[in-house]
Protein backbone atom coordinates (compact mmCIF):
# COMPACT_ATOMS: atom_id res chain seq x y z
CA UNK A 1 0.00 0.00 0.00
CA UNK A 2 1.01 3.14 -0.88
CA UNK A 3 0.85 5.50 2.17
CA UNK A 4 0.63 8.78 -0.24
CA UNK A 5 -2.41 7.45 -0.82
CA UNK A 6 -3.60 7.31 2.75
CA UNK A 7 -2.99 10.91 3.43
CA UNK A 8 -6.44 12.49 4.90
CA UNK A 9 -8.38 9.27 4.87
CA UNK A 10 -7.38 7.94 8.33
CA UNK A 11 -9.94 9.79 11.19
CA UNK A 12 -9.05 7.13 14.04
CA UNK A 13 -5.72 5.46 15.13
CA UNK A 14 -6.19 2.62 17.45
CA UNK A 15 -3.34 1.23 19.46
CA UNK A 16 -2.28 -1.84 20.93
CA UNK A 17 0.49 -2.38 23.24
CA UNK A 18 1.64 -4.61 26.37
CA UNK A 19 4.84 -5.33 28.19
CA UNK A 20 7.03 -2.51 26.78
CA UNK A 21 4.37 -0.57 25.39
CA UNK A 22 4.93 2.67 27.72
CA UNK A 23 8.74 2.82 25.95
CA UNK A 24 7.06 2.17 23.23
CA UNK A 25 4.42 4.52 22.86
CA UNK A 26 6.76 7.23 24.03
CA UNK A 27 9.39 6.61 21.19
CA UNK A 28 5.92 7.03 18.69
CA UNK A 29 3.48 8.98 20.56
CA UNK A 30 5.73 12.54 20.89
CA UNK A 31 6.83 12.95 17.56
CA UNK A 32 2.57 13.16 16.48
CA UNK A 33 2.46 17.15 15.43
CA UNK A 34 0.35 19.47 16.86
CA UNK A 35 -1.52 19.61 13.21
CA UNK A 36 -2.02 15.77 13.54
CA UNK A 37 -5.59 14.97 12.52
CA UNK A 38 -6.73 11.89 13.11
CA UNK A 39 -7.90 10.95 17.01
CA UNK A 40 -5.65 8.53 18.70
CA UNK A 41 -7.41 5.61 20.73
CA UNK A 42 -4.67 3.85 23.19
CA UNK A 43 -4.77 0.48 25.35
CA UNK A 44 -2.07 -0.62 26.81
CA UNK A 45 -2.43 -3.29 29.36
CA UNK A 46 -1.28 -1.99 32.68
CA UNK A 47 -2.21 -2.72 36.39
CA UNK A 48 -5.62 -2.67 37.29
CA UNK A 49 -4.57 0.34 40.26
CA UNK A 50 -7.56 3.01 39.77
CA UNK A 51 -5.22 5.72 39.54
CA UNK A 52 -2.96 5.46 36.15
CA UNK A 53 0.40 7.41 35.65
CA UNK A 54 -0.47 7.63 31.58
CA UNK A 55 -1.85 11.02 31.10
CA UNK A 56 0.89 12.42 33.10
CA UNK A 57 3.73 10.74 30.90
CA UNK A 58 2.41 11.50 27.65
CA UNK A 59 1.07 14.77 28.24
CA UNK A 60 4.37 15.97 29.67
CA UNK A 61 5.82 14.49 26.52
CA UNK A 62 3.17 14.99 23.31
CA UNK A 63 2.25 18.08 21.14
CA UNK A 64 -1.60 16.26 21.32
CA UNK A 65 -3.90 17.05 24.21
CA UNK A 66 -3.92 13.68 26.32
CA UNK A 67 -6.74 12.55 27.96
CA UNK A 68 -7.88 9.33 29.81
CA UNK A 69 -11.20 8.44 28.05
CA UNK A 70 -14.16 9.34 29.38
CA UNK A 71 -17.16 6.95 28.95
CA UNK A 72 -20.12 8.97 26.53
CA UNK A 73 -17.44 11.62 25.31
CA UNK A 74 -17.52 12.64 21.71
CA UNK A 75 -13.95 11.91 19.80
CA UNK A 76 -12.35 15.15 19.35
CA UNK A 77 -10.03 14.35 16.02
CA UNK A 78 -6.17 15.45 16.77
CA UNK A 79 -6.40 13.94 20.18
CA UNK A 80 -4.96 11.31 22.49
CA UNK A 81 -6.89 8.92 24.54
CA UNK A 82 -5.83 6.30 26.77
CA UNK A 83 -8.06 3.49 27.77
CA UNK A 84 -8.87 3.98 31.81
CA UNK A 85 -7.42 0.84 34.18
CA UNK A 86 -9.85 -2.15 34.47
CA UNK A 87 -12.15 -0.85 31.93
CA UNK A 88 -12.96 -1.62 28.07
CA UNK A 89 -12.81 1.23 26.01
CA UNK A 90 -14.95 1.40 22.94
CA UNK A 91 -16.05 3.59 19.96
CA UNK A 92 -19.89 4.07 19.86
CA UNK A 93 -22.57 5.99 17.04
CA UNK A 94 -20.97 9.58 16.96
CA UNK A 95 -18.24 8.56 17.33
CA UNK A 96 -18.42 8.41 20.67
CA UNK A 97 -16.24 6.60 23.62
CA UNK A 98 -18.04 3.54 25.76
CA UNK A 99 -16.47 2.16 28.99
CA UNK A 100 -17.55 -1.12 30.00
CA UNK A 101 -16.86 -3.41 32.82
CA UNK A 102 -17.43 -7.20 30.89
CA UNK A 103 -15.20 -9.83 31.76
CA UNK A 104 -11.73 -9.21 30.61
CA UNK A 105 -10.86 -10.62 27.29
CA UNK A 106 -7.80 -13.02 27.20
CA UNK A 107 -6.95 -12.21 30.80
CA UNK A 108 -6.95 -8.60 29.68
CA UNK A 109 -9.40 -4.98 30.96
CA UNK A 110 -8.46 -3.02 29.03
CA UNK A 111 -8.60 -5.38 25.99
CA UNK A 112 -7.26 -3.99 22.54
CA UNK A 113 -9.54 -6.55 20.76
CA UNK A 114 -13.03 -4.89 22.03
CA UNK A 115 -11.43 -0.91 21.23
CA UNK A 116 -10.44 -2.38 17.60
CA UNK A 117 -13.57 -4.22 16.92
CA UNK A 118 -15.89 -1.65 17.79
CA UNK A 119 -13.60 1.20 16.84
CA UNK A 120 -13.55 -0.73 12.80
CA UNK A 121 -17.20 -0.92 13.04
CA UNK A 122 -17.85 2.45 13.40
CA UNK A 123 -14.96 4.12 11.25
CA UNK A 124 -14.34 1.00 8.90
CA UNK A 125 -11.73 2.19 6.01
CA UNK A 126 -11.10 5.12 7.51
CA UNK A 127 -9.49 3.87 10.26
CA UNK A 128 -5.98 2.58 11.05
CA UNK A 129 -4.63 -0.12 13.65
CA UNK A 130 -1.09 -0.69 15.56
CA UNK A 131 -0.34 -3.01 17.23
CA UNK A 132 3.26 -2.64 19.22
CA UNK A 133 5.41 -5.00 21.82
CA UNK A 134 3.67 -7.52 23.81
CA UNK A 135 3.89 -10.95 26.09
CA UNK A 136 0.29 -12.26 24.68
CA UNK A 137 -2.18 -12.27 21.79
CA UNK A 138 -4.38 -9.60 22.40
CA UNK A 139 -5.11 -7.68 19.46
CA UNK A 140 -4.68 -9.81 16.89
CA UNK A 141 -8.43 -10.57 16.42
CA UNK A 142 -8.50 -7.11 16.51
CA UNK A 143 -6.29 -5.91 13.78
CA UNK A 144 -8.27 -8.74 11.87
CA UNK A 145 -11.67 -6.75 12.56
CA UNK A 146 -9.75 -3.37 11.10
CA UNK A 147 -8.62 -5.35 8.18
CA UNK A 148 -12.03 -6.61 6.98
CA UNK A 149 -13.47 -3.43 7.64
CA UNK A 150 -11.34 -2.10 5.06
CA UNK A 151 -8.80 -0.54 7.55
CA UNK A 152 -4.88 -0.05 7.65
CA UNK A 153 -3.04 -2.49 9.91
CA UNK A 154 0.13 -1.42 10.86
CA UNK A 155 2.40 -4.16 13.13
CA UNK A 156 5.34 -3.29 14.60
CA UNK A 157 8.55 -5.27 13.41
CA UNK A 158 8.86 -8.40 15.57
CA UNK A 159 12.41 -8.58 15.62
CA UNK A 160 12.27 -4.78 16.65
CA UNK A 161 10.05 -5.21 19.78
CA UNK A 162 10.86 -5.36 23.25
CA UNK A 163 8.66 -8.67 23.53
CA UNK A 164 7.80 -9.93 19.92
CA UNK A 165 4.87 -12.50 21.15
CA UNK A 166 1.95 -9.96 20.20
CA UNK A 167 3.31 -8.54 17.21
CA UNK A 168 3.88 -11.93 16.02
CA UNK A 169 0.45 -12.93 17.15
CA UNK A 170 -1.29 -10.18 15.03
CA UNK A 171 0.82 -11.09 11.69
CA UNK A 172 0.19 -14.63 11.95
CA UNK A 173 -4.01 -14.38 11.86
CA UNK A 174 -3.19 -12.44 8.58
CA UNK A 175 -1.19 -9.66 6.27
CA UNK A 176 -0.64 -6.43 7.30
CA UNK A 177 -0.06 -3.47 5.61
CA UNK A 178 3.00 -2.09 7.03
CA UNK A 179 5.32 -3.85 9.01
CA UNK A 180 7.71 -1.49 10.55
CA UNK A 181 10.18 -0.27 13.35
CA UNK A 182 8.78 2.21 16.03
CA UNK A 183 10.80 4.90 14.22
CA UNK A 184 9.40 4.21 10.50
CA UNK A 185 5.54 3.87 12.37
CA UNK A 186 6.08 7.21 13.86
CA UNK A 187 7.45 9.22 9.99
CA UNK A 188 4.29 7.30 8.57
CA UNK A 189 1.88 8.21 11.34
CA UNK A 190 3.07 12.28 10.62
CA UNK A 191 3.00 11.81 7.34
CA UNK A 192 -0.96 9.96 6.94
CA UNK A 193 -2.26 12.25 9.91
CA UNK A 194 -0.13 15.35 9.79
CA UNK A 195 -0.68 17.18 6.62
CA UNK A 196 -3.66 19.09 5.83
CA UNK A 197 -4.27 18.13 2.04
CA UNK A 198 -6.23 15.58 1.64
CA UNK B 1 -19.34 -1.31 5.54
CA UNK B 2 -22.10 -2.58 4.37
CA UNK B 3 -21.75 -5.86 6.61
CA UNK B 4 -22.06 -2.96 9.61
CA UNK B 5 -25.08 -1.73 8.60
CA UNK B 6 -26.69 -5.09 7.86
CA UNK B 7 -25.72 -5.59 11.59
CA UNK B 8 -27.21 -2.43 13.07
CA UNK B 9 -30.61 -3.06 11.21
CA UNK B 10 -30.23 -6.89 13.24
CA UNK B 11 -29.97 -5.79 15.93
CA UNK B 12 -32.54 -3.20 15.98
CA UNK B 13 -35.01 -5.40 15.08
CA UNK B 14 -33.87 -7.89 17.52
CA UNK B 15 -34.43 -5.58 20.13
CA UNK B 16 -37.49 -4.34 19.60
CA UNK B 17 -38.80 -8.41 19.10
CA UNK B 18 -37.27 -8.34 22.86
CA UNK B 19 -39.66 -5.61 23.90
CA UNK B 20 -42.35 -6.53 22.09
CA UNK B 21 -42.25 -10.63 22.99
CA UNK B 22 -41.01 -10.52 26.54
CA UNK B 23 -41.18 -6.42 27.78
CA UNK B 24 -37.46 -6.17 27.91
CA UNK B 25 -36.43 -2.89 26.96
CA UNK B 26 -33.05 -2.78 25.93
CA UNK B 27 -33.56 -0.25 23.16
CA UNK B 28 -31.93 2.65 25.19
CA UNK B 29 -28.60 0.70 25.78
CA UNK B 30 -25.41 1.61 24.56
CA UNK B 31 -24.75 0.25 21.18
CA UNK B 32 -21.49 -0.37 21.14
CA UNK B 33 -21.23 -2.84 24.60
CA UNK B 34 -24.88 -4.45 23.48
CA UNK B 35 -23.66 -5.31 20.06
CA UNK B 36 -20.61 -7.01 21.04
CA UNK B 37 -23.22 -9.28 23.97
CA UNK B 38 -25.86 -9.86 21.43
CA UNK B 39 -22.80 -11.34 18.71
CA UNK B 40 -21.21 -13.60 21.53
CA UNK B 41 -24.89 -14.49 22.69
CA UNK B 42 -25.37 -15.46 18.92
CA UNK B 43 -21.95 -17.46 18.69
CA UNK B 44 -23.34 -19.30 21.68
CA UNK B 45 -26.58 -20.19 20.66
CA UNK B 46 -25.27 -21.40 17.13
CA UNK B 47 -27.31 -18.68 15.53
CA UNK B 48 -24.96 -17.14 12.32
CA UNK B 49 -27.02 -13.76 12.61
CA UNK B 50 -28.76 -11.85 14.91
CA UNK B 51 -31.74 -12.41 12.13
CA UNK B 52 -31.36 -15.75 13.53
CA UNK B 53 -31.26 -15.69 17.04
CA UNK B 54 -34.59 -13.58 16.54
CA UNK B 55 -36.43 -16.23 15.03
CA UNK B 56 -35.39 -18.71 17.63
CA UNK B 57 -36.10 -16.25 20.41
CA UNK B 58 -39.90 -15.56 19.43
CA UNK B 59 -40.12 -19.05 18.73
CA UNK B 60 -38.45 -20.86 22.01
CA UNK B 61 -38.69 -18.87 24.92
CA UNK B 62 -36.67 -20.85 27.14
CA UNK B 63 -33.74 -19.33 25.40
CA UNK B 64 -34.82 -15.79 26.31
CA UNK B 65 -33.28 -16.68 30.36
CA UNK B 66 -30.14 -17.67 29.06
CA UNK B 67 -29.90 -14.46 26.65
CA UNK B 68 -30.69 -12.56 29.46
CA UNK B 69 -27.58 -13.58 31.19
CA UNK B 70 -25.53 -12.78 28.47
CA UNK B 71 -27.37 -9.25 28.48
CA UNK B 72 -27.02 -8.10 31.97
CA UNK B 73 -24.79 -10.59 34.18
CA UNK B 74 -21.62 -9.23 34.93
CA UNK B 75 -19.28 -10.59 37.55
CA UNK B 76 -18.00 -8.43 40.33
CA UNK B 77 -15.95 -9.18 43.15
CA UNK B 78 -17.09 -8.38 46.81
CA UNK B 79 -15.63 -4.46 47.60
CA UNK B 80 -15.10 -4.01 44.63
CA UNK B 81 -12.73 -1.15 44.45
CA UNK B 82 -11.88 -0.61 48.06
CA UNK B 83 -11.50 2.50 48.20
CA UNK B 84 -14.75 3.16 47.82
CA UNK B 85 -15.99 1.38 50.47
CA UNK B 86 -13.20 2.98 52.68
CA UNK B 87 -14.84 6.57 51.92
CA UNK B 88 -18.07 5.47 52.53
CA UNK B 89 -17.06 4.42 56.36
CA UNK B 90 -15.41 7.66 56.35
CA UNK B 91 -17.37 9.86 54.87
CA UNK B 92 -21.06 8.59 54.64
CA UNK B 93 -21.40 6.79 57.42
CA UNK B 94 -20.99 9.44 59.75
CA UNK B 95 -23.98 11.14 58.73
CA UNK B 96 -25.99 7.54 58.01
CA UNK B 97 -25.52 7.65 61.81
CA UNK B 98 -27.85 10.49 62.50
CA UNK B 99 -31.13 8.48 60.91
CA UNK B 100 -32.74 6.41 63.17
CA UNK B 101 -33.64 3.73 60.26
CA UNK B 102 -32.14 3.39 56.90
CA UNK B 103 -32.94 2.40 53.44
CA UNK B 104 -30.59 2.03 51.00
CA UNK B 105 -31.05 0.86 47.60
CA UNK B 106 -28.25 -1.07 45.52
CA UNK B 107 -29.63 -1.06 41.44
CA UNK B 108 -28.62 -3.49 38.73
CA UNK B 109 -27.07 -5.99 41.55
CA UNK B 110 -26.57 -8.84 39.56
CA UNK B 111 -25.34 -11.78 41.71
CA UNK B 112 -25.64 -9.59 44.62
CA UNK B 113 -21.59 -9.57 45.38
CA UNK B 114 -22.09 -5.56 45.95
CA UNK B 115 -25.43 -6.24 48.44
CA UNK B 116 -23.57 -8.07 50.84
CA UNK B 117 -20.31 -5.72 50.84
CA UNK B 118 -22.75 -3.35 52.05
CA UNK B 119 -24.78 -5.22 54.33
CA UNK B 120 -21.18 -6.43 55.86
CA UNK B 121 -20.26 -2.66 56.31
CA UNK B 122 -23.33 -1.20 58.15
CA UNK B 123 -23.05 -4.81 60.28
CA UNK B 124 -19.68 -3.99 61.06
CA UNK B 125 -20.57 -0.04 61.57
CA UNK B 126 -23.33 -0.93 63.63
CA UNK B 127 -25.80 0.07 61.27
CA UNK B 128 -27.34 -2.55 59.65
CA UNK B 129 -30.04 -3.77 62.66
CA UNK B 130 -31.42 -0.45 61.68
CA UNK B 131 -31.62 -0.72 58.04
CA UNK B 132 -33.55 -2.18 54.91
CA UNK B 133 -31.40 -2.64 51.79
CA UNK B 134 -33.41 -2.93 48.41
CA UNK B 135 -31.19 -5.05 45.95
CA UNK B 136 -32.49 -4.83 42.21
CA UNK B 137 -32.22 -6.37 38.82
CA UNK B 138 -33.66 -6.75 35.94
CA UNK B 139 -32.37 -10.13 35.73
CA UNK B 140 -34.38 -12.86 38.00
CA UNK B 141 -31.80 -15.38 37.68
CA UNK B 142 -29.29 -13.26 38.71
CA UNK B 143 -31.11 -12.42 41.76
CA UNK B 144 -31.95 -15.73 42.89
CA UNK B 145 -28.63 -16.21 42.90
CA UNK B 146 -28.07 -12.72 44.91
CA UNK B 147 -30.27 -13.99 47.20
CA UNK B 148 -28.66 -17.55 47.46
CA UNK B 149 -25.60 -15.43 48.81
CA UNK B 150 -23.23 -18.45 47.67
CA UNK B 151 -20.33 -17.79 45.86
CA UNK B 152 -17.75 -20.22 44.65
CA UNK B 153 -14.72 -20.28 47.17
CA UNK B 154 -12.34 -19.87 44.65
CA UNK B 155 -13.13 -16.44 44.20
CA UNK B 156 -12.65 -15.68 48.15
CA UNK B 157 -9.35 -14.72 48.39
CA UNK B 158 -9.71 -11.78 46.04
CA UNK B 159 -13.12 -10.70 48.04
CA UNK B 160 -11.17 -11.10 51.33
CA UNK B 161 -8.70 -8.59 50.35
CA UNK B 162 -11.04 -6.58 49.11
CA UNK B 163 -12.69 -6.57 51.90
CA UNK B 164 -9.47 -5.64 54.71
CA UNK B 165 -8.39 -3.05 52.02
CA UNK B 166 -11.79 -1.24 52.79
CA UNK B 167 -10.45 -0.09 56.24
CA UNK B 168 -12.48 -3.10 57.90
CA UNK B 169 -11.63 -4.21 61.48
CA UNK B 170 -13.09 -7.87 61.30
CA UNK B 171 -12.08 -10.72 58.98
CA UNK B 172 -14.45 -11.58 55.96
CA UNK B 173 -14.15 -14.85 57.66
CA UNK B 174 -16.75 -13.94 60.17
CA UNK B 175 -19.48 -13.77 57.70
CA UNK B 176 -19.73 -17.01 55.79
CA UNK B 177 -19.02 -20.33 56.13
CA UNK B 178 -16.98 -22.60 53.14
CA UNK B 179 -18.60 -26.12 52.44
CA UNK B 180 -18.36 -28.14 49.73
CA UNK B 181 -15.94 -25.58 47.42
CA UNK B 182 -18.73 -22.51 48.16
CA UNK B 183 -18.97 -19.80 50.90
CA UNK B 184 -22.24 -19.73 51.83
CA UNK B 185 -22.53 -16.20 53.20
CA UNK B 186 -24.10 -14.96 56.84
CA UNK B 187 -28.07 -15.69 56.55
CA UNK B 188 -28.66 -12.82 59.71
CA UNK B 189 -27.05 -10.51 56.67
CA UNK B 190 -30.16 -11.48 54.56
CA UNK B 191 -32.80 -10.93 56.92
CA UNK B 192 -32.03 -6.46 56.17
CA UNK B 193 -32.09 -7.51 52.34
CA UNK B 194 -34.93 -7.26 49.99
CA UNK B 195 -34.32 -8.35 46.61
CA UNK B 196 -36.30 -7.61 44.04
CA UNK B 197 -37.19 -7.50 40.12
CA UNK B 198 -36.71 -3.59 39.35
CA UNK B 199 -35.56 -1.90 35.40
CA UNK B 200 -34.33 1.37 35.36
CA UNK B 201 -35.60 1.46 31.82
CA UNK B 202 -39.43 0.73 32.62
CA UNK B 203 -40.04 1.07 36.50
CA UNK B 204 -40.76 4.13 38.15
CA UNK B 205 -39.51 5.07 42.33
CA UNK B 206 -40.47 2.44 45.07
CA UNK B 207 -39.14 4.02 48.30
CA UNK B 208 -37.24 6.83 49.98
CA UNK B 209 -33.51 6.24 50.20
CA UNK B 210 -30.48 7.79 51.85
CA UNK B 211 -27.82 5.44 49.94
CA UNK B 212 -27.74 4.58 46.57
CA UNK B 213 -25.42 2.43 45.02
CA UNK B 214 -25.42 1.39 41.71
CA UNK B 215 -22.17 0.94 40.19
CA UNK B 216 -20.81 0.56 36.37
CA UNK B 217 -24.73 0.33 35.62
CA UNK B 218 -25.04 3.39 33.72
CA UNK B 219 -22.30 2.68 31.39
CA UNK B 220 -24.10 0.67 29.90
CA UNK B 221 -27.21 2.93 28.68
CA UNK B 222 -27.53 5.59 26.38
CA UNK B 223 -27.54 8.94 27.29
CA UNK B 224 -31.16 9.10 26.82
CA UNK B 225 -32.30 6.03 29.24
CA UNK B 226 -29.26 7.71 31.92
CA UNK B 227 -31.18 10.68 32.25
CA UNK B 228 -34.11 8.86 33.03
CA UNK B 229 -32.37 6.55 35.62
CA UNK B 230 -30.13 9.27 37.66
CA UNK B 231 -33.45 11.19 37.26
CA UNK B 232 -35.01 8.00 39.30
CA UNK B 233 -32.15 8.19 41.66
CA UNK B 234 -32.90 12.19 42.44
CA UNK B 235 -36.51 11.50 43.06
CA UNK B 236 -35.58 8.49 45.48
CA UNK B 237 -32.78 9.87 47.80
CA UNK B 238 -33.58 11.98 50.65
CA UNK B 239 -32.66 15.45 50.82
CA UNK B 240 -29.38 15.24 51.28
CA UNK B 241 -28.97 11.40 50.62
CA UNK B 242 -25.71 9.80 49.31
CA UNK B 243 -25.01 8.33 45.57
CA UNK B 244 -22.05 6.33 44.39
CA UNK B 245 -21.36 5.51 40.72
CA UNK B 246 -18.44 3.47 39.35
CA UNK B 247 -15.17 4.04 39.07
CA UNK B 248 -15.29 6.11 35.80
CA UNK B 249 -18.71 7.04 36.06
CA UNK B 250 -19.96 10.62 36.40
CA UNK B 251 -22.56 13.34 36.11
CA UNK B 252 -20.65 15.42 34.11
CA UNK B 253 -22.63 15.72 30.84
CA UNK B 254 -25.97 14.97 32.73
CA UNK B 255 -29.11 17.62 32.97
CA UNK B 256 -29.50 16.29 36.47
CA UNK B 257 -25.67 17.26 37.38
CA UNK B 258 -26.95 20.15 39.59
CA UNK B 259 -28.73 18.01 42.01
CA UNK B 260 -26.10 16.64 43.34
CA UNK B 261 -22.53 17.77 44.90
CA UNK B 262 -19.37 15.92 44.58
CA UNK B 263 -18.58 14.48 48.07
CA UNK B 264 -15.52 12.31 47.15
CA UNK B 265 -14.86 12.74 43.66
CA UNK B 266 -11.97 10.03 43.40
CA UNK B 267 -14.62 7.49 44.54
CA UNK B 268 -17.76 8.58 42.75
CA UNK B 269 -19.65 9.85 45.80
CA UNK B 270 -22.15 12.23 45.41
CA UNK B 271 -25.05 14.32 47.67
CA UNK B 272 -28.47 15.21 47.03
CA UNK B 273 -29.06 18.69 47.01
Amino acid sequence: MDFESLRGRIDAVVVGASAGGVDALVTVLPSLPRAFRPSVLVVIHQPRERRSMLVDIFSARCALPVREAQDKEPVQPGTLYFAPPDYHLLVDEGPSLALSADDPVLFSRPSIDVLFESAADVYGHRLAGLILTGANSDGARGLAAVRDAGGVTLVQRPDTAHVATMPAAALARGPADFVLSLEQIADLLRRVGGGHEG
Amino acid sequence: MRASKDLDIELKLLLDAIYLKYHYDFRGYAMASLKRRMTLAADHFGCPTLSHLQGRLIHEPDLFPELLNYLTVQVSEMFRDPSYFRSLRESVVPLLRTYPSLKVWVAGCSTGEEVYSLAILLREEGLLERTLIYATDINTQALQKAEAGVYAVDRIAAFTQNHSQSGASASLSDYYTAAYGNAVFDRTLKKHIVFSDHSLATDSVFAEVQLLSCRNVLIYFNRELQERALGLFKDSLCRRGFLGLGARESLRFSQHASAFSSLVWEDRLFQKG
